[in-house]
């Protein structure tokens, strides 16, 4: 008769979690910055078929960075839920807080019961009723969540970009330099050539859905 | 490759729940008398498609509400108007909306016109059983075909067969008066301002011969719901715009 191996508790969570944390640092990063009309999303991606950012709900937007299989997985179930939500009952009981930790909870219970945890980090970014400050929420692979209110970020350099953004990120800023900010935030960060952008807004201006992927000419120079 | 459930429609998510509403009266019941929605038309103008409705629901003889809404938007570029028993269709238009946009965050891509119509189409199916029963929903609807650039118009049956129209549709208990009314008047080259103007005439008309559709009301200031689908969208017209249209349409009522 054969026993399994017996790995302590911590060595299991020490193992796992740098195993996640490996494999989002292959990938590269994202920011949500606040802004005058809303909150920008900017993410380094040299795709423009495969999106990292999405639309969720009316005011609600969803990111993520690692690998694409998982938080698409976890992406779609956020969408389920949310328009769930909103047909049974009312759209404004839709909300980031509700979503955040709905993924907190399955990253969560992934990454103690499965072999392998998600190499994933997401973000949710609800912008509030004219006035509040906005939600910016971020949620690690193994649930941990965070609630942040000016600008956030997720991925490998997650703490470089943060570090730039306290530097370059000001009150009231046009949509124009938010690009020019996030674009600065990611040279400094990584130090190289950024090889592609993908963005997206959540805007007042938008009316009722206020999501909008930036195309084109309103992306950032390489 | 095995489809995974629920893919990418709301509807299917609901059913794989099981939080759909089972809609079988059993055989020899009567259904319980609900309110019902009458005349609306919709017909295609130079740009795309203009789309009205009455203000009007009725349950027998008696006026059940006289605000009620019949035309909706759809998606940004598509509207659904609807006839029949008004709490089974204004469901059905609010989950064909939650479908549609659904559709749209799920896949990253708007369904197609001709995929919403036929979708649609699922769905004035799925109500057949109801509809044996006389409770009936006939929808119209229309859009602005991105592909073909141009606004198309379907009207259906009760159980859901779908027919594109070329010039003009309508349903509900005054449609066979408005098609009268349209058949009169419809050009084909006619500017967004001319096909208003015809739209509110056309409900006016059935108002005038049909008990069940309701015309303008000057002294409460209900007007008919208007919309105009075009390369620009779904835009609804302000009370402030269709109330001129209504005032002159029944100063010419003979």
């Amino acid at each position: 008769m054969t026993f399994p191996i017996y790995v302590p508790p911590e060595q299991q969570v020490r193992d796992k979690a740098e195993f996640a944390r490996k494999g989002i640092a292959r990938g590269r990063s994202l920011i949500a910055v606040d802004y005058a009309g809303g909150v920008l999303l900017l993410a380094e991606n040299p795709s423009t078929a495969l999106h990292k950012i999405s639309e969720v709900y009316d005011r609600i937007a969803f990111a993520g960075v690692g690998r694409y299989n998982e938080f698409e997985t976890l992406r779609k179930a956020g969408i389920r839920q949310a328009d769930l939500m909103g047909y049974l009952y009312s759209r404004e009981d839709v909300t980031a807080m509700g979503l955040a930790t709905a993924f907190s909870q399955t990253l969560g219970v992934i990454f103690t019961r499965e072999p392998k945890p998600f190499e994933v980090e997401v973000l949710i970014v609800e912008i509030s009723e004219q006035g509040d400050e906005h939600r910016l929420f971020r949620v690690t692979y193994d649930g941990t969540l965070y609630d942040e209110r000016k600008f956030l970020a997720i991925g490998g350099k997650a703490d470089e970009l943060i570090e730039a953004l306290q530097e370059l990120w000001e009150e009231d800023l046009s949509l124009q330099r938010a690009l020019e900010v996030g674009a600065e935030a990611f040279r400094r960060a990584e130090g190289r050539e950024i090889e592609g952008w993908e963005a997206a807004v959540l805007d007042y201006a938008n009316g009722r859905r206020a999501f909008r992927r930036l195309t084109g000419s309103e992306l950032p120079p390489r | 490759m095995d489809v995974p459930s629920p893919g990418s429609s709301f509807t299917d998510l609901l059913d794989s729940l099981g939080a759909k509403p089972v809609l079988n009266i059993p055989p020899g019941e009567r259904p319980p008398s609900a309110p019902e929605g009458t005349t609306v038309l919709a017909l295609r103008y130079l740009d795309g498609v203009v789309m009205a409705g009455d203000r009007r629901a009725t349950e027998g003889h008696l006026v059940a509400h006289r605000r009620i809404r019949k035309v909706f938007p759809a998606d940004r570029y598509s509207a659904v108007a609807i006839a029949g028993t008004a709490g089974l269709a204004i469901e059905m238009v609010r989950l064909f909306q939650v479908e549609l946009e659904h559709y749209e965050k799920i896949e990253g891509v708007r369904l197609s016109l001709e995929g919403q119509a036929s979708f649609l189409a699922r769905l004035v199916r799925g109500q057949l059983p109801m509809a044996f029963q006389g409770l009936v929903v006939v929808p119209l609807f229309a859009g602005f075909d991105e592909r073909e650039e141009r606004g198309r118009l379907y009207s259906y049956d009760a159980v859901g067969g779908r027919y594109e129209e070329v010039d003009f549709g309508s349903t509900g208990s005054g449609s066979r008066l408005a098609k009268a009314y349209l058949r009169t008047t419809y050009r084909e080259d006619m500017t967004d301002d001319e096909a208003f103007d015809i739209a509110v005439k056309a409900l006016v008309a059935a108002s005038q011969e049909d008990t069940a559709t309701g015309g303008p009301d000057l002294r409460r200031g209900i007007y008919p719901t208007v919309l105009r689908i075009s390369a620009a969208g779904v835009e609804e017209l302000p009370d402030a715009v269709v109330a001129p249209l209504a005032e002159e349409a029944v100063d010419q009522i003979r």
